[in-house]
């Protein structure tokens, strides 16, 4: 009504009439939507954090710290713990940045230094474009086509191998070589986070002046010299970054790692064997799980929003807006 | 001038002999190599990039074009162990709450994004929501899921279809806040000051003269958006989650779609789901894949990147 | 004429030494950007120990000349060269040569510095150690040996562990000469050293120069003339990716015999 009454004021007022044609009641009504609207960023983070952590308060006050590292997860018994969850979250996502970051800066480095001029588009594009395809369509093609290979080329040679050697005979020793397992996940995972880190790699590459590439090669280095110790020390920090966003990724991944790591609720010393994530057990056991399950699983939300938030905030402040993700 | 004395004296026949150049052949044979490794190990990886794309898209070919039919955009979904069916209910659902998702998040993440270029700056609160806006855009989709779950689903009584649109816009939103941005960001201050000039409030400035300018970027980032949430599957697992059957009008229940329709198909033990959950995959790629290279096409369309 | 000895730019003292023997012989010498020929059949000798400017205006292939002597523009794929560069007798555009090493033989500069992200020591070391196997002890030596003649020592010797991105602008770029000279090059290539720097440091570049001559051959691109008289013995005026004209420093800015070089130094284009 305030608003109203001001525009009669300011009609009323012959003289000035062309001022009526804009209304400043629009333009504050158009800022104030758009704070809003900015703001309902704010309150949507924080609103998933309290009912994430508000549903899994029961769990928390009924295991205390205890949850965390208690390897048990018996429905029957109503005993939920954390440990097999976080551990298979870690090492998926672990060997996922072991596999995925190399092949990333591989990528990278091709498309910036490498590639002729006219295959740079159709190459950069082929590579965004595995960043577009859906994490359930390579949780299919890691169950269908990659596992099956993966258990016959790679499983059943190694295990054979290693058998009965001290360490490597249980780290790289699959008691059922199906193929699923934590390696496959880390290595499916590792390919859907090549398209991230290598674009955002690239973007900073490119960013490099072109007159430090052309020093770098004018006192004689190699294309390998100017890379390893003049461009990626350059881009170090930043690369990083991108390496952090690619862990956040990797650690919240749902339905490719559901696809793929087994889903078992036992903790194994061999990667080869299947495990879950943190993720994947709340996708497999969400809908059909009520009482303290349901706490328990988001209990296990909250510490993956957690671990998750630190590192994107830790990723973000490395990359500094790199690039729409 | 300012020319050292030494400089000043010229070549003299007293200027030291020139050493004789090195002989040629000093580059390590080891440099060499480690060059070539790099080079092969970097052109690997990419082809092995185009590999898995090529492999993805052959998989999806062989297996989901036998399951093209006409019934599969006319029929719904069969029960467990029963023959024919198609999926024209997951179809449809997922066409409703993606829309209700971009709708949503559409206005949402432009306003956003235009508080942020226009108005918020470098202020304090502007970079905190950027910043948390960076976050949000990776934060893992399960999260969003749980988070509607206990929005909508449990105080509404159960799935609908509307909790799967709202976690859909949540995921939506960010990637439009930040491509407005970026976009509006790119167009030239100047333009703003001839509008401002005219003596227009700077909402119609913004909303006549930097939007339009802006357009194909944040028409790009809504497709990007639509890309991004037409086949994410885990937050519709806890809200829309699916049902084998047409859902009601009014959205609620469970709604049947696409992404947990072939969660649930591929991973079931019937031949004919099996069929169903390919065919699906397929559509939903293909789909997904033409929406990202149709984006990229707007943003370098008439003015280039 | 008198217009032309009065804006004439000053002319150094230093002589030029027209018997000294020819380092760098530029031979029939063309260049393309695609189809563009940026550079026509260019004919040039570089003199042992000599300074020799090139300038020209804007886009004259003054720097597209420069760039064909350590071959960086092959960097760039739609970049070729024809005819023949010889460095001491050997065709430098000849397939089999090695391009690393060319370049460890034509040191370059750029037009802004560029430091490498790494420590001062390294910086110069580091384009050492891509040559040479040293021990801790000569490799030290060679690098105080460097940022000396880079005129860089008594600035940076108490601080070779921080980085070289640390300096002002014209220290980082007395650390590029440094790290050029550190290589012991035949020949050292200046594009346009001074461009992004202050009048001061552009001063302690143009010194360093003069003193580097009296052990390199030195090709230097500069849009600047007075700097051009001030420093080097020859002068090539270039325009249109033509060379005009080539002579001791002196009788170019004295005495021009092209039409286009006297419109040039007394400021009528360019």
């Amino acid at each position: 009504m305030v608003a109203l009454s001001e525009n009669v004021a300011v009609a009323a007022r012959p003289q000035v009439a062309r001022r009526a044609a804009p209304s400043p009641v629009g333009d504050r009504l158009f800022r104030g939507a758009a704070l809003a609207s900015a703001l309902l960023v704010l309150l949507v983070l924080a609103g998933i954090l309290a009912s994430i952590a508000y549903g899994g308060w029961p769990a928390f006050q009924t295991f205390g710290p205890g949850f965390l590292v208690s390897g048990a997860w018996n429905v029957g018994r109503e005993e939920y713990g954390a440990l097999v969850a976080i551990i298979g979250t870690l090492a998926s996502a672990v060997l996922a940045l072991v596999i995925g970051v190399p092949i990333s800066l591989g990528v990278a480095i091709y498309l910036t230094q490498l590639c002729p001029g006219w295959a740079r588009r159709p190459v950069a594009m082929t590579i965004e474009l595995l960043a577009a395809v859906p994490s359930i369509i390579y949780g299919m093609w890691g169950l269908f086509v990659f596992a099956p290979l993966f258990a016959r080329f790679v499983q059943i040679p190694v295990s054979n191998l290693v058998e009965g050697m001290p360490i490597v005979g249980t780290l790289f020793y699959a008691q059922v070589p199906s193929g699923v397992g934590v390696l496959t996940a880390g290595i499916i995972l590792a390919i859907m986070i090549v398209p991230f880190v290598a674009s955002i790699t690239r973007d900073m590459l490119d960013q490099i002046p072109t007159v430090l590439r052309e020093s770098a090669y004018g006192i004689g280095c190699t294309t390998w010299e100017v890379v390893r110790h003049v461009l990626i020390p350059q881009a170090s920090v930043s690369i990083i970054g991108a390496i952090m966003l690619g862990l956040g990724r990797a650690l919240g991944e749902t339905m490719a790692v559901t696809f793929v790591i087994g889903n078992a609720n036992r903790l194994s010393a061999s990667i080869f064997d299947p495990g879950s994530t943190i993720a994947s057990r709340i996708a497999n056991e969400f809908n059909e799980a009520d009482g303290l399950q349901l706490n328990a699983l988001m209990a296990l939300g909250c510490i993956l929003f957690i671990v998750t938030f630190i590192v994107l905030i830790i990723a973000r402040l490395l990359v500094r807006r790199a690039k729409v993700a | 001038m300012n020319a050292s004395p030494a400089a000043v004296a010229g070549p003299t026949p007293t200027a030291p002999a020139r050493p004789a150049p090195a002989e040629w052949g000093r580059v390590r044979a080891s440099r060499r190599s480690a060059d070539k490794v790099l080079i092969v190990a970097c052109t690997l990886a990419t082809i092995l990039g185009a590999i898995v794309l090529g492999s993805i898209l052959l998989m999806l070919i062989i297996e989901g074009v036998r399951g093209f039919s006409p019934a599969l955009f006319t029929q719904v979904t069969p029960g467990p162990g029963s023959e024919g069916g198609g999926i024209a209910n997951a179809i449809l659902g997922s066409l409703v709450m993606t829309a209700l998702g971009i709708v949503v998040a559409t206005p949402v993440g432009v306003l956003a994004g235009t508080y942020l270029a226009e108005y918020g700056r470098t202020s304090p609160l502007a970079n905190l929501i950027r910043f948390l806006n960076d976050i949000l855009l990776s934060a893992p989709s399960i999260l969003i899921g749980l988070f509607v779950y206990t929005l909508m689903v449990r105080p509404m009584g159960g799935y609908s279809g509307w909790a799967g649109g709202v976690a859909l816009a949540i995921i939506a939103t960010p990637v439009i806040v930040r491509t407005t941005e970026d976009m509006l960001r790119l167009v030239p201050g100047t333009l703003r000051e001839a509008g401002a000039a005219l003596g227009a409030p700077l909402s119609i400035v913004i909303r006549s003269v930097t939007w339009r300018a802006a357009q194909s970027g944040i028409v790009t980032g809504v497709l990007l958006a639509l890309a991004r949430i037409a086949g994410e599957t885990a937050p519709l697992l806890f809200t829309a989650l699916n049902n084998n059957s047409w859902f009601s009008p009014n959205l609620m229940g469970g709604v049947a779609n696409l992404p947990v329709m072939i969660y649930q198909f591929a991973l079931s033990p019937y031949e004919n789901w099996r069929q169903l959950a390919w065919a699906g995959a397929l559509l939903i790629t293909v789909t997904i894949l033409g929406l990202s290279i149709v984006a990229r096409l707007v943003l370098s369309g008439p003015k280039g990147r | 004429m008198s217009a032309i000895a009065t804006a004439a730019p000053v002319v150094g003292q230093s002589t030029a030494d027209e018997s000294a023997a020819v380092r760098l012989a530029v031979k029939d010498l063309s260049f393309y950007y695609g189809d563009f020929k940026g550079l026509k059949n260019i004919n040039l000798d570089f003199l042992d120990r000599q300074v020799t400017a090139l300038i020209g205006p804007s886009g004259c292939g003054k720097s597209t000349l420069l760039r064909t002597f350590n071959r960086i523009y092959s960097l760039y794929p739609e970049q070729r060269a024809e005819g023949q560069i010889l460095l001491d007798g050997r065709n430098i555009l000849d397939p089999s040569i090695d391009l690393n090493e060319l370049r460890a033989r034509v040191g370059m500069v750029f037009q802004k510095p560029t430091p490498f992200p790494m420590s001062i020591y390294d910086n110069i070391a580091f384009g050492i150690r891509l040559y040479e196997r040293l021990g801790k002890a000569d490799l030290d030596n060679r690098v105080e040996e460097a940022l000396r003649k880079g005129a860089l020592w008594d600035e940076v010797k108490d601080k070779l562990k921080q980085s070289g991105m640390g300096l002002s602008g014209g220290q980082q770029q007395r650390l590029c000469i440094a790290r050029t000279v550190a290589q012991r090059p035949e020949v050292i290539l200046f594009d346009e050293p001074t461009s992004a720097l202050d009048p001061i440091s552009t001063g302690r570049i143009e010194e360093l120069i003069e003193q580097l001559r009296t052990e390199f051959t030195i090709a230097i691109v500069t849009h600047n003339m007075q700097q051009a008289a001030r420093i080097s013995q020859f002068t090539a005026f270039m325009y249109l990716g033509e060379l005009i004209e080539f002579g001791p420093t002196n009788r170019l800015f004295m005495n021009p015999s092209k039409r286009q070089t006297q419109d040039y130094i007394t400021g009528r284009f360019g």
